[in-house]
């Protein structure tokens, strides 16, 4: 197979802040520099992008000398944090922006779902949108009429086709859209984040449509998103980048995994130093611990044994807090959600809260996870008002241990969960 | 990689561009969007509203009115033996067909920055229909501007059909050239100085009084200004354009040659600044 994008050295600068102040000035040095014969003296400066950090600099690499090349029919699923330059690699893929130095080559038409409705114009109707829609996606108006009648039904919007889209529904809306920009023929497909919308029968229908084109099509496709299972579902190979620079390229079951440890569960800063959080602070985590019935702290949790998860908390406002509600998301290494531990569903919220209260203790019986890494996502409120929201505050890592007390588990593979259950025999009495 | 020797890319992405690379190919691919554009224009203008593109007729014939009241009537400026509404019409037909152009090109970058941001085609395709639907507007405004003086001609003012009416379609080119190529120009620059989107509103209005619109060049002739006037490349082409319709004009060679020579300027700097713009501005914007 023929490799059809070549990325050699490829690099993305931005300048950050206010873009009218001082831009005359540079400007103007840079010209001077130009006609003088010189390297552009901007080029030399500028950090990493770390995003958790106020840069020093002006100036920022949103990509740093990225070179790879993907091959006909792969599918290349491109994983990161936020901020690591996947969106700006794509946008100089589809050419809504160029790169600052190095270049790209590809061969055959490319086209992008960067997202998926551009150019919808509220006033038209679903038809006239599609041939614009699909226009702008670079398709001739004969090759619409042709799948006129496939698109329409892959989107389910027939009964509304000649109806101005503002009166469709947000679902109706993004299916048109989506179905239109799935029935495009690029021999590479540029996809970003779109499987975010519509319902869990329209997702898989897409992620069917996605995985027909690369497979049965031989068409190339480039995916972008946050959606580790759906990655993995999907792609051949991966890349992994970090604050704009490639970390690995390759085997994508092993970058999922080593993006997923990287990115929470050997997240370094502690709880109470995190800034990533949201809500008003009433309540402030500050840290996590785990104990065995005994009151023991817990290293790391044991299937089937009884666990006490400790979140200790500051209280930044004197008052007594009402109506708490705590929350935590169980995610699995995959970041698929798990389950939820709330005081809701268990009819405990906290009426009042008091000063003298230090902490929240959430006990659990026989835990039921399988042997693996968890992350867990914190949220409270007090009065129906957010006070402290935390995505991916602490992990856990739970080993083997005897759930069902016969010295047995089921097999690695074999699921996630494990229930409590037993088995018994009927005997047919009338025998 | 299995294929070094000799490779074929269809595009390379790199950080150069071509100043003057104006690729008619591309465009012609993309003639369907261009079209699609102009349509999508159209019906956006006019849905929901009742009376629909019967608007492109009213608004010169009510303008027209206005404008006999101020000037033919309150400033009596003369109309070089024009008659006055055919006078104003004229004017206000092309001038709206040139304002039109040049503020709806200078909208480019700004008002399509979403679309801009996510899809790649040739940028040229969005300039270029807004002059082709303003050109849809001037047919149907010239229409109304032909009945009125069919009307006129048989209320005593005859009318002068001549070879020179064929000369008409190189005029409109002409205008909307130099429409295409300011607006374009100033589109490129307000995706950073954003300054301009505002002192272009204050230009086409004051534009329109330094262009032989509401009086004939006739008019100014040894007037102090009247050099302010005959820099404007557009003055030559109306004294022309009502030369050809009415038999009455003040032009030149020179002047005519000077507004060809400024259309060519304009045009070429015009793709070069905008070919520099469209690569980089989703940064900036």
């Amino acid at each position: 197979m023929s490799t059809v994008i070549k990325v050699e050295n490829l690099s993305k600068q931005y300048k950050l802040g206010k873009i009218s102040t001082g831009t005359l000035a540079h400007d103007v040095n840079r010209w001077w520099h130009s006609i003088r014969g010189k390297e552009d003296p901007y080029l030399k400066i500028g950090e990493e992008n770390d995003r958790t950090q106020k840069g020093r600099d002006e100036y920022v690499w949103a990509l740093k000398d990225i070179s790879f090349s993907v091959k006909e029919g792969e599918v290349l699923g491109v994983i990161g944090k936020n901020g690591a330059g996947k969106s700006t690699l794509l946008k100089i893929l589809s050419r809504t922006t160029s790169p600052t130095t190095g270049s790209v080559k590809i061969k055959g038409r490319i086209a992008s779902l960067l997202e998926v409705g551009t150019g919808f114009h509220p006033e038209l109707t679903g038809r006239e949108n599609m041939f614009l829609n699909g226009a702008i996606l670079g398709m001739t108006r004969g090759e619409i009429l042709k799948k006129f009648d496939e698109i329409v039904d892959f989107a389910g919007v027939e009964k509304y086709i000649d109806t101005p889209v503002k009166r469709y529904s947000s679902g109706m809306y993004v299916r048109l859209a989506f179905a239109v920009a799935a029935y495009l023929e690029p021999e590479i497909l540029i996809v970003d984040e779109v499987l975010a919308v519509g319902d869990a029968e329209f997702q898989s229908k897409c992620l069917g449509k996605m995985k027909d084109v690369s497979r049965n099509e031989g068409r190339t496709v480039l995916f972008v998103s946050h959606n580790m299972a759906a990655i993995q579902n999907l792609c051949t190979r991966g890349i992994y980048m970090d604050k704009g620079r490639t970390i690995a390229i390759g085997n994508v079951e092993e970058l999922t995994i080593q993006y997923l440890q990287s990115s929470k569960l050997s997240n370094s800063t502690s709880l109470s130093e995190r800034t990533d959080r949201s809500g008003n602070l009433a309540i402030k985590f500050t840290n996590v611990f785990f104990e065995n019935d005994r009151g023991q702290r817990l290293s790391s949790l044991i299937t089937g044994q009884t666990v006490k998860f400790v979140l200790l908390f500051e209280k930044l406002i004197k008052d007594t807090l009402r109506n708490v509600i705590i929350a935590l998301g169980i995610d699995d290494a995959y970041g698929n959600r798990i389950t939820n531990l709330n005081n809701e569903v268990t009819d405990q919220i906290f009426q009042t809260v008091g000063n003298s209260v230090h902490s929240i203790e959430i006990l659990i019986n026989n835990f039921p996870l399988m042997p693996g890494k968890y992350a867990v996502t914190i949220f409270s409120s007090a009065n129906g008002e957010v006070c402290d929201w935390v995505q991916n505050a602490f992990g856990f890592e739970v080993v083997s241990g005897d759930f069902y007390g016969t010295g047995k588990l089921i097999a690695h593979g074999q699921g996630q969960f494990l229930v409590n259950h037993r088995f018994k025999l009927n005997m047919d009495t009338s025998a | 990689m299995d294929n070094k020797n000799g490779k074929e890319w269809d595009l390379e992405i790199t950080a150069r561009s071509k100043a003057l690379e104006f690729n008619f190919k591309e465009i012609w691919r993309y003639r369907d969007l261009m079209l699609l554009f102009v349509k999508r224009d159209f019906i956006a203008q006019y849905k929901q509203t009742i009376l629909g593109p019967v608007w492109h007729v009213i608004q010169p014939v009510l303008t027209t009115v206005m404008y006999l009241l101020i000037f033919n009537r309150i400033a009596r400026i003369p109309t070089d033996g024009i008659n006055p509404t055919l006078f104003y019409l004229s004017g206000i037909t092309m001038w709206s067909y040139f304002s039109q152009c040049l503020t709806h090109t200078a909208n480019t970058f700004i008002g399509n920055s979403s679309i801009f941001g996510k899809v790649y085609f040739p940028r040229m395709v969005l300039p270029i229909s807004v002059v082709i639907s303003n050109l849809i507007r001037l047919g149907i405004q010239f229409a109304l501007l032909f009945i009125a003086i069919v009307w006129f001609d048989f209320h005593g003012y005859p009318l002068t059909l001549s070879f020179l009416w064929l000369l008409l379609p190189v005029l409109v080119a002409l205008i909307g050239c130099i429409g295409l190529g300011l607006g374009i120009i100033i589109s490129s620059l307000t995706t950073k100085y954003r300054d301009l989107s505002v002192l272009l509103t204050f230009g086409v209005q004051i534009g329109m009084y330094a262009t032989p619109i509401v009086y004939p060049l006739s008019y100014v002739k040894g007037k102090g200004y009247e050099w302010i006037i005959g820099m404007n490349p557009l003055t030559p082409l109306l004294e022309v354009y009502r030369y050809i319709l009415f038999g009455k004009g003040t032009f030149d060679l020179y002047s005519v040659m000077y507004t060809l020579g400024f259309t060519v300027f304009i045009l070429f700097a015009g793709v070069m600044i905008f070919n520099k713009v469209e690569k980089s501005f989703m940064d900036t914007v």
